[in-house]
């Protein structure tokens, strides 16, 4: 493989990846699933960062890796409290039961 | 040659792993999916010379960030009502497709990357010592704040979760 | 003396109105501290005056814009051709009306901590008053013209405040506004003049205005027009017809705002801004030097007019600033730039004094709770005996304004007069002759009615009821500024001896200070010197004038009190009613301006305001609410949804940038 297909074809896992974590969002209920489905997500742009971090030989994206790395484990953190109050309120994480997001 | 099989390899059993979070039905099996994939991510790190990456991978995500996952799937201890039906409504027909299209776009945009002519500087290793130099350098700052992130967010989580006094 | 220093000067009485302010919004305990408050607001005055003396004891005049101390607070904005900082220049003008405004600001502040004890707004009026002292600075220091333009507007904006200090009082609310909107054509002017001499000149500097001087020389019309334009400004400032009618008016606000911003500083800011273009622009437009000259001279002759039947004490001397204000512009008109600036000098000191004396006699006459309206001299007369500081300063400024010599007064106004006689008589320009007589006419009225003021509050008989309280003198904090404000106007005319004396060349302000050549900021119209013979009898006769007309007065005044006006009625017949209703300039500008503009505005909003900038905000709002029960579908309230949408967006946002 020349370096450009090579990059290609990370970027092309990365986008497949992307794809399966957004299907999830949309068609998973359960709260702590679509959680997960995110952190795919980021995991897939992630790669695609790498890929061209590495294609490049520039640092940044791997930089750029790290601090969403860190960002991604705050949000974890927080989305999952968020899911434990959720279910002390509500006992679901069902997230077609919230729709409270209207006035 | 080992390299690309090696990719071929990591890269299906990621898609694999992607699949099988999004369709299987236990929340439990649905983490252990999501491992396998992460732990396939790592690897495809490693393929890309970044080895410290990859080491953090499996140290924050498939250790630490899914370990709490886990915890909290068994703390809130959903019973099988939770378990969600596979049967393929319109909605989810449409998000598949949705999904599809959105693949193709993207597969589309990447593929014009080579018109760019952008070239190829590689290769690339993204070893420890030269990423942590720049990272209390160059980065300093912004490592600094993600590390006020991080606090925060460890007290926002205490404060959101905890329990509240009727 | 080194920047940090200079810039002292600029940033204590900014410094002290912010503390002032701010610790007074924040603490009640505070705004009771009225020593605290004086003392500090007084020493953010004392210490810039201070670092001038120091400054002006150092300085050789006659170095040029090199000789100059100048300094920079910091850079504005810097364009490819407009370079702006607050810098400041320190010459021979600027330090001597630095040091005018700084020492006569710090004294009225020290009388202002007496005079306004108790009020409510005790803080607030310091505040208002430490503000006006630095925009004041602004306006002389700046070195360019947009500094000069911010501390133009900044005294402008105190004066507003301070006039319409007791705002709950309706009248005084609309005096201060009265106040604001005259300024504002005059400032309009000067805006119009900036931009003017920008687009010609290339630079707001005045060093570098003055050095392109050549720019209007060979341009007559320019020359004409920003000349013209400055002069308008000028006349908003320092209240000259047409503008003048906010001045008598402006006596609402505290007596010592009167005596420090409408008598001896920011009122002269006019005078200032002519002399300070004046080798640059004003010496190349000699038919708006006589505009000057004669506007000046009907103003003067005007406000004494006005002023002889006037019956509250403030509004004689306001009259009478806007009369003194005249014979400035007087001075103006006949080139004499530096001799202008002399009498905005010696004008500052007696009529600064004569206003803290009203102030004086306000206070006390308020102590006596006999009589309804203390500022009423019908109802004042014999106070001399009850305040006998007051009444000495107040007699020593009034004959130092009458003009009797060795007075303060009598150096300035012979020198206006005896340049205009020059103008006239050896420039062979006959208009100059006009404003001589119309000045010696003036002279005798300002003499007459000062005289007339003065017998009438402190000679003779009490005419309010003794019984009560007694009017008291004034505490010493009142008191001894007063009589340094007297002594200047005894000594201060020493530094403008008469030409007649060795040719002038004793002559401190227009010859070794001012001065008129090039290397002196101020350049003035050079005439040949009247002969000494002339000199003389020009001197004699201003002499006469200003005696006959005190004698008159006091003789008319101390026998028969107020009923001494019949007899002012009986000389000026049918012309009394028309000066005593102030020549019903407000009356025309009511019918003939505000009255228009008013039932335009109205006419304006029945189709304009109504359906055009209503519907035009109705509408938007109307479309909104359309626009909004429409997108309300969307909001379903479940994530997913949302989600699915974003996605959506995402993608038409893709496939936008990829097709």
């Amino acid at each position: 493989m020349n370096p450009q297909e090579h990059l290609y074809y990370y970027l092309a896992v990365s986008a497949a990846l992307f794809m399966l974590g957004m299907v999830g969002v949309l068609i998973r209920r359960n709260a702590i699933i679509v959680f997960l489905c995110i952190e795919l997500m980021l995991n897939a742009v992630n790669l695609s960062l790498v890929a061209f971090s590495s294609y490049l030989n520039d640092p940044t994206g791997t930089m750029l890796v790290f601090f969403v790395m860190c960002v991604a484990a705050a949000e974890a953190v927080v989305g999952l409290a968020i899911i434990i109050a959720m279910f002390r309120n509500r006992e679901s994480v069902n997230i077609s039961d919230i729709n409270i997001f209207k006035w | 040659m080992v390299n690309e099989i090696l990719f071929w390899l990591l890269a299906a059993f990621a898609l694999l792993g992607g699949i099988g979070l999004i369709t299987s039905r236990s929340p439990i099996y649905c983490v252990l999916y999501a491992i396998v994939s992460f732990f396939c991510l790592a690897g495809l790190f490693l393929t890309l010379g970044a080895e410290f990456l990859a080491v953090i991978q499996i140290i924050v995500y498939a250790g630490a960030i899914m370990v709490l996952f886990l915890f909290v799937i068994m703390l809130l201890n959903l019973s099988e009502e939770d378990m969600e039906a596979r049967d393929m409504t319109t909605g989810r027909a449409f998000a598949y497709i949705l999904g599809l299209v959105f693949l193709a776009e993207l597969l589309y945009a990447f593929g014009s990357f080579p018109e760019l002519g952008i070239a190829y500087t590689g290769p690339f290793t993204g070893k420890v010592e030269p990423l942590g130099e720049q990272l209390l350098t160059q980065y300093l700052f912004p490592f600094e704040m993600i590390s006020v992130v991080l606090l925060a967010a460890l007290m926002g989580a205490m404060a959101i979760a905890k329990k509240h006094k009727a | 003396m080194n920047n940090a220093v200079l810039s002292l000067i600029i940033i204590l009485p900014f410094l002290g109105a912010l503390t002032i302010g701010l610790l007074g919004f924040i603490s009640k305990a505070f705004r009771a501290q009225e020593k605290l408050i004086g003392l500090m607001a007084t020493l953010a005055v004392a210490i810039p005056f201070g670092i001038l003396v120091s400054v002006f004891a150092g300085y050789h005049a006659g170095g040029g814009a090199s000789g100059s101390v100048n300094f920079v607070l910091f850079d504005w904005m810097t364009t490819a051709n407009l370079h702006l900082h607050f810098g400041y220049m320190l010459d021979e003008l600027s330090l001597l009306m630095g040091l005018i405004v700084t020492g006569i600001g710090a004294l009225i502040h020290i009388y202002s901590i007496s005079y306004m004890h108790g009020d409510s707004g005790f803080y607030k009026y310091f505040l208002y008053l430490n503000l006006f002292i630095f925009s004041m600075l602004n306006l002389i220091l700046g070195d360019n013209l947009i500094v000069t333009f911010l501390g133009w507007e900044g005294v402008g904006a105190c004066s507003y405040f301070l006039i319409g200090f007791w705002f709950t009082d309706m009248e005084k609310a609309k005096a201060a506004q009265k106040a604001f909107v005259a300024n504002r054509v005059g400032d309009f002017a000067f805006l119009v003049a900036i931009f003017l001499i920008f687009f010609n000149v290339g630079s707001l500097n005045y060093a570098d205005i003055l050095a392109s001087s050549s720019v209007f020389a060979s341009n007559g019309d320019l020359a004409f027009w920003v000349a013209l334009l400055v002069f308008i400004a000028a006349t908003g400032k320092s209240a000259q017809i047409p503008l003048y009618v906010w001045l008598p008016d402006a006596m609402a606000g505290p007596t010592p705002v009167s005596a420090l911003i409408h008598a001896a500083t920011m009122v002269t800011s006019g005078i200032f801004l002519i002399s300070r273009l004046s080798g640059a622009v004003f010496i190349h437009a000699p038919e708006v030097l006589m505009v000057v000259g004669v506007v000046g001279a009907l103003t003067a002759l005007m406000a004494a007019l006005i002023a002889i039947t006037q019956n509250d004490i403030k509004k004689v001397l306001a009259y009478s600033t806007v009369s003194q204000l005249g014979f400035m512009f007087m001075a103006l008109g006949a080139g004499a730039f530096s001799t202008a600036i002399f009498h905005v000098m010696t004008h500052a000191f007696f009529k600064a004094c004569l206003f803290l004396g009203s102030g004086s006699v306000i206070h006390a006459m308020d102590h006596t709770h006999a009589v309804d309206d203390p500022q009423d001299i019908r109802t004042m007369g014999g106070l001399g005996r009850f305040m006998r500081s007051t009444a000495l300063t107040f007699w020593i400024s009034t004959i130092a304004i009458a003009g009797i010599p060795p007075l303060a007064g009598f150096f300035s106004k012979d020198e206006i007069l005896a340049k205009n006689f020059a103008a006239g008589y050896m420039g062979g320009e006959t208009v100059y002759f006009f404003v001589w007589g119309v000045g010696v006419l003036t002279a005798l009225l300002t003499a007459f009615y000062m005289t007339r003021v003065t017998t009438l509050t402190f000679n003779g008989q009490p005419r309010f009821p003794l019984e009560g309280h007694h009017p008291h003198e004034s505490p010493a904090l009142m008191t001894i500024p007063l009589w340094i404000l007297a002594i200047l106007a005894v000594v201060g005319g020493f530094l403008g001896l008469p030409e007649i004396i060795q040719h002038g060349h004793l002559n401190w302000i227009s010859h070794h200070w001012l001065a008129n050549e090039s290397g002196y900021p101020v350049h003035n119209v050079h005439h040949e010197h009247l002969s000494v013979a002339i000199e003389a009898i020009l001197i004699a006769l201003s002499v006469i004038i200003a005696a006959s007309g005190m004698l008159l007065s006091y003789r008319l005044y101390s026998s028969r009190n107020i009923a001494g006006d019949e007899r002012v009625k009986r000389v000026f017949g049918k012309l009394y009613p028309v000066m005593s209703g102030k020549f019903f300039v407000d009356e025309f500008y009511n019918v003939f301006l505000i009255r228009p503009f008013v039932a335009f505005s109205r006419f304006i909003i029945m189709p304009i305001d109504k359906y055009v900038v209503d519907g035009i905000v109705n509408g938007t709002a109307g479309t909104v609410n359309i626009l909004g029960s429409a997108f309300k579908l969307f909001q379903t309230g479940i994530i997913k949804h949302y989600a699915l949408l974003m996605i959506m967006g995402v993608m038409g946002f893709l496939a936008y940038l990829l097709f």
